[in-house]
């Protein structure tokens, strides 16, 4: 578990959306750029990288109650989509780094994968 | 049966950009209704999953929301084009979505299976040339 702000940190991001929320926890991540899989494994309170952008991927993660989107590469999301995480409620970051190293300075730094119920799939 | 809400939201096919509005919508109403986090999570996904399978794969439908005092029923009811193997579709990683779907980061083949995972009561019907009715009931009580 750790907080936004410490996620942020670790992958050296600046937040776009949810700058008044950097205290909230978070329990799990998630690296996808599949949103299918997305919707198959991850559990609330959970961080989403991905390098996907489009308004479907904030969509998936209103419906999982994602607590927090990073974006991977310095990738920008539209101003469409930052309005639209403002009206979900969801935090928004941009990261420089890539998908795979994101994810992986996160888990170093004891953030989770998420485990599906029947034990199969982690980090995922 | 008398519902507590009973409300229908028309499903355009190929609509990518609209897709999951109906499911929006239906997830902030259930929330108004004081629904617990845990079913309107089980609820919300299996609901964005069936409808993006209307968008991506159906000539269009209907997506219906009914709410009881026991339980939460969606019902997906499209006008073809039906499947021809429901087995195979309920297996994880087959698909059959369009080169677009894929795209936008969906078509891995897990709607369906993550529907039937979500959903206290899953049942599909399905025939080719007609359309494909899939139910899914959400028990409130935990």
């Amino acid at each position: 578990m750790m907080t936004i702000r410490e996620v942020m940190e670790i992958v050296d991001g600046k937040v776009l959306v949810g700058a008044d929320r950097l205290d909230e926890r978070v329990d799990t991540a998630c690296g996808s750029d599949l949103m299918s899989d997305v919707l198959a494994f991850v559990k609330e309170k959970a961080v989403l990288i991905t390098g996907l952008i489009n308004p479907h991927v904030l969509r998936t993660s209103e419906m999982l109650d994602i607590t927090c989107i990073v974006f991977s590469r310095g990738k920008m999301p539209s101003e469409e989509m930052l309005a639209m995480a403002e009206e979900i409620g969801i935090t928004v970051i941009s990261s420089p780094l890539t998908t795979y190293t994101a994810c992986g300075e996160l888990y170093v730094h004891g953030l989770p994968g998420t485990k599906r119920k029947t034990g199969v799939t982690e980090g995922v | 049966m008398a519902y507590i809400l009973e409300k229908s939201f028309p499903v355009e096919a190929g609509a990518y950009t609209t897709a999951g509005e109906a499911s929006t919508t239906i997830k902030r109403t259930l929330k108004q209704l004081g629904i617990s986090a845990e079913v309107l999570r089980h609820v919300s996904v299996a609901c964005y999953e069936v409808e993006l399978n209307l968008v991506i794969h159906s000539l269009g439908g209907t997506l219906t929301l009914l709410v009881d005092p026991e339980k939460v029923t969606l019902i997906s009811k499209d006008v073809g084009p039906g499947i021809p193997d429901i087995d195979m579709a309920m297996t994880e990683g087959f698909s059959t979505a369009s080169a677009e779907a894929r795209t936008l980061g969906f078509g891995a083949g897990m709607g369906l299976p993550n529907m039937k995972r979500n959903a206290t009561e899953f049942d599909i019907q399905s025939e080719v040339g007609v359309g494909t009715t899939i139910t899914m009931s959400f028990a409130l009580a935990s």
